[in-house]
């Protein structure tokens, strides 16, 4: 693409309104925030008021600078906060968008007309709050409070989930477990006793060699690592990047493995079959803390780097090669456990691999391997005990997914569908902040879930697929208009961070904190939200660790010394009992073997796409977070739909030119709503296509993202689920092309 | 004092956060950007390469744009950085139509707006938006008549190339390779 072809995408949509840049007037009052005079715009004051990002789950703290007129002018980095260093991520630096987007939900509203067919009426909270304690009551009474069940992602999940667990029930899900991460913090879990956390525990900053498999950071945005990629390489690290797309890590890769999808499971056994036969593993480290090396040995005898080349299609001097690389920068190495790893069903086996590759390269527990995080001990603000529910999501499942540590959203999806052998299905759902059209696989069985109930609330500041499904949907404000929860997430140092308003709610909008204790009330449970106001609640936690609201709204970020000096504790091989069954790093898994699932790796072969499919992998851009930003002005500005990629034979094959709009066809017929442009590149392999998630909306109300570009969602209709913890393995799907619509075409 | 800028290929992934970090910096209106990004691919599968570029005025010393304008609204302002004079521009786009990095827009105010090195900023000594938002630190803004800046610093170490030489217009942005 030409730079003025480029140039010119970013200037197509035409400006309109007056700048938004006044002249100075008087300084007025804050009584929140801090007036600033180090970083202001010529003729304007400001004040900055500390918050941290909701746009990823990476929470990066930053300070939202306003000015005179109470506008929210920009947001930048906190300088002390070890997870933004002081700079945000393009989403984080455009989150204003999200504040001044016109489309946002604006009023309580309750349904109208039939569910899915978006037709509400306004009402007011006290009303809203009555229809939905009145639901809830009924269902309690009818079928027991463990028949609701709340899916969540952001901040406000804290705040409905007491309110639901004062309610009676447990059933609480985030998405990210199930339908992402989960399979790496059961694998994790599995050999070294804990998990990989969040945020993640890589010491990349150190690291001599990074080996990232699907991992395409500098697409993905996750502020930590790509900060500490671009800092490592420049210290002379090396990145192997195992992907069947050239991603934009892959560019600044010393090696990037092409491989053929489905197949990373093959190479990392390879990869552990030449380290240990070539005698390159960490030696003392296996001896002192491993469990299972020789069952191990013996496991990889026959898997070369030959045999790996038939299923991988990776030359075995490649094999070869990045295993050297590797065994020569350990133990400062990071085999990097992924994030989204939900692919093929036998996931928590591949991310075992994963980590018993770094095991026996000694990189746990070792400086630019994996550290030990810490986080500041916080009290929440007393509340009396919950009262305990008498079922919960797994007695749905009687002896299967045995090792998921947390509620699977798919698993309470499936639960919702009545059956016969079932005594209790949900009833009803509170979704806060996602929007399950598009995250949860199989739309279809979905949907069947939604009309099997008798209550579905959805809170959100945006108009979704899944608004449109809701009963009734709470209007939440942006997390630049309220207070949440102190952020306290384990680092390499403990710090807290504090989010406040830096401007009053636009709208009809409420924070979450205020939504869950009106429903309580009205369900008579609000001794079990005791505190008068966020403000009280926080300033009363915030002083068990000696510091106070008043403290935290001046600095933002407090950082607090490590309790334990611990950061690498395997780094001089001391004595350390894992928390598994062993006391060891479990090469060969106990757990696994005791739950009656494969105690060491295997390769499985995964089906291929048929003649004239392709398989269907999606992933992220740097300016998105899927649907949370699918209509922000600022970031759609950047990126207003997605593209399929599709390799240059393979559009010549099918007579494909670039930005041709088609649509997608998968393995079941299935047809995306939307068309999708062409992007013809040699950056992605033969037997596979690429697209970004989070496009392809179908609600009207969303102004910019409406029927831009396609969702992958639409087409990922068959899941394999992996029998150890139920993660929903979504990479499995294959795609063709079609050049015309189907015949359903949605609203 | 000659201000300069360089982008290292190397580093940047092309995240764009630069242009947002300007657009919300310098109220540019939605749909307009001072600053962009260029990515392009060399080679076939397996055997490729990628290089990303942020891009923005280059701040010429010898800029056509400046030249062309005839009410002197386009100018030389501190440290060599070319500002236009929004209550002085008559929106003619002589300057638009002479850039060849094609770094200008008509603002829907009616003048003509591009990358102004963040000079408000500069002059506080803080650097320019694009610069100190950058997750990958790909860029370094500085001086270029000062041997001592981290900017002369990489320049001399570094192999480096600015866009369309051939112009002549001796442009202050470069990027480091
Ligand atoms: S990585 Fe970006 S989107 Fe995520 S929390 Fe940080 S600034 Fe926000
Ligand atoms: S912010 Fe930095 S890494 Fe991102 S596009 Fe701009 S220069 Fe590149
Ligand atoms: S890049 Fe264009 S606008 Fe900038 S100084 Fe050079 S000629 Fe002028």
């Amino acid at each position: 693409m030409s730079h003025t072809m480029n140039r010119r995408e970013f200037i197509k949509i035409a400006g309109v309104g007056a700048s938004s840049l006044a002249f100075a007037t008087p300084l007025f009052d804050f009584s929140k925030g801090e007036v600033l005079a180090p970083d202001t715009h010529p003729g304007m004051y400001s004040k900055r008021t500390p918050t941290y990002c909701e746009i990823c789950f990476w929470k990066c703290a930053g300070w939202v600078h306003t000015n005179e007129a109470g506008n929210i002018w920009k947001i930048t980095g906190h300088e002390d906060d070890p997870h933004s260093n002081g700079r945000l991520c393009p989403r984080g630096t455009g989150g204003v968008g999200m504040y001044n987007d016109e489309d946002r939900l604006k009023t309580p509203l309750i349904r109208t007309g039939k569910r899915g067919s978006q037709t509400f009426r306004e009402a007011s909270w006290d009303e809203a709050f009555e229809y939905i304690a009145d639901g809830l009551k009924k269902i309690a009474e009818e079928h027991g409070p463990e028949c609701v069940a709340l899916f969540t992602h952001g901040s406000g999940g804290t705040y409905f989930g007491d309110m639901l667990k004062a309610y009676g029930s447990n059933n609480i899900a985030a998405p990210s477990y199930a339908q992402c991460r989960g399979p790496r913090e059961v694998g994790f879990i599995s050999t070294y006793g804990e998990g990989v956390q969040s945020p993640e525990r890589v010491d990349i900053r150190d690291t001599r060699c990074l080996v990232l498999i699907g991992s395409h950071f500098g697409e993905n945005m996750h502020n930590g690592p790509v900060q500490e990629i671009s800092q490592a390489t420049g210290k002379g690290a090396s990145i192997i990047t195992v992907d069947p797309r050239f991603s934009t890590v892959a560019s600044k890769s010393k090696f990037w493995l092409p491989i053929k999808p489905a197949t990373d499971l093959a190479l990392l056994l390879a990869w552990m079959h030449v380290i240990i036969y070539e005698g390159l593993y960490d030696k003392e480290y296996v001896e002192k803390y491993t469990y299972g090396f020789e069952d191990l040995k013996a496991h990889v005898a026959g898997m070369t780097p030959e045999w790996a080349y038939g299923i991988t299609t990776i030359k075995p001097e490649q094999i070869r090669a990045t295993a050297r690389e590797m065994a020569n920068a350990s133990p400062r190495v990071i085999i990097h456990p992924g994030r989204h790893v939900t692919w093929y069903g036998d996931d928590t086996q591949r991310l075992r691999a994963v980590a018993i590759l770094n095991a026996i390269l000694g990189s746990w527990g070792r400086r630019g391997g994996y550290y030990y995080p810490e986080k500041v001990s916080f009290k929440s603000y007393p509340h009396p005990p919950f009262p305990k529910p008498k079922r919960t999501w797994k007695d749905a499942y009687p002896g299967q997914y045995k090792l998921a540590g947390l509620a699977l959203a798919s698993g309470i999806c499936d639960a919702t569908v009545p059956t016969t052998e079932r005594d209790c299905s949900f009833k009803g759902w509170i979704v806060n902040g996602t929007n399950l059209i598009h995250t949860l696989p199989n739309q279809e069985n979905t949907l069947k879930a939604i009309d099997a109930l008798d209550l579905m609330v959805v809170i959100d500041t945006m108009p979704m697929e899944i608004t449109g499904y809701a009963d009734v949907i709470l209007p939440e404000c942006t997390y630049l208009e309220r207070y949440d929860s102190i952020r306290v997430s384990p680092h390499r140092e403990p710090t807290i961070a504090l989010r406040m308003p830096a401007a009053e709610p636009k709208y009809n909008t409420k924070p979450a904190w205020w939504m869950a204790k009106g429903i309580a009330e009205k369900l008579g449970l609000g001794h079990y939200l005791p505190w008068k106001n966020i403000e009280e609640k926080l300033d009363w936690e915030l002083k068990q660790v000696g510091t106070s609201l008043q403290e935290m709204k001046r600095i933002g970020v407090k950082k607090f010394e490590r309790e334990y000096d611990d950061l690498y504790p395997m780094e001089d091989l001391a004595d350390f009992e894992f928390n598994t069954n062993t006391g060891k790093i479990e090469l060969y898994s106990t757990a696994m073997e005791d739950e009656g699932y494969d105690p060491l790796p295997k390769y499985t072969h995964h089906e291929e796409p048929p003649y004239g499919y392709y398989r269907l992998n999606y992933g992220r851009a740097p300016m998105h977070t899927f649907s949370r930003t699918a209509n922000n002005p600022n970031l759609t500005d950047l990126m207003d739909e997605n593209s399929v990629w599709v390799n240059p034979k393979v559009a010549k094959g099918w007579d494909l030119k670039n930005d041709q709009y088609v649509w997608l066809e998968n393995q079941d017929g299935v047809i995306t709503k939307t068309p999708i442009k062409v992007r013809v590149t040699e950056r992605i392999r033969f037997d596979s296509v690429f697209v970004v998630h989070g496009f392809g909306h179908t609600n009207r109300h969303l102004s910019r993202a409406n029927g831009r570009g396609a969702s992958d969602a639409d087409l990922i209709t068959r899941v394999h689920t992996d029998p150890v913890m139920g993660g929903t393995g979504m990479r499995g799907n294959f795609v063709t092309f079609r050049f015309e619509a189907g015949e359903e075409v949605s609203s | 004092m000659r201000y300069g800028m360089a982008v290292d290929t190397l580093k940047c992934v092309g995240c764009s956060d630069c242009v947002v970090a300007c657009q919300t910096e310098n109220d540019v209106p939605i749909g307009y950007c001072r600053d962009w990004i260029v990515e392009k691919t060399f080679g076939s599968y397996p055997e490729l390469q990628l290089e990303i570029r942020s891009e923005r005025c280059n701040h010429c010393a010898n800029a056509p744009c400046v030249r062309t304008c005839p009410t002197e609204a386009s100018h030389y302002g501190p440290g060599g950085v070319v500002l236009v004079e929004e209550n002085e521009c008559i929106g003619c786009k002589a300057c638009i139509t002479s850039c060849p990095y094609d770094a200008r827009f008509v603002h829907p105010e009616g003048y003509v707006d591009k990358c102004t090195f963040c000079i408000h900023r500069v002059e506080k000594g803080q650097n320019p938006a694009c610069v100190s938002v950058c997750p990958t630190h790909a860029m370094i803004f500085g001086d270029m008549d000062d041997p001592n800046s981290e900017l002369s610093k990489a320049m001399a170490t570094r192999k480096w190339k600015a866009l369309i030489p051939e112009a002549g217009t001796d442009p202050k942005v470069f990027y480091l390779l």
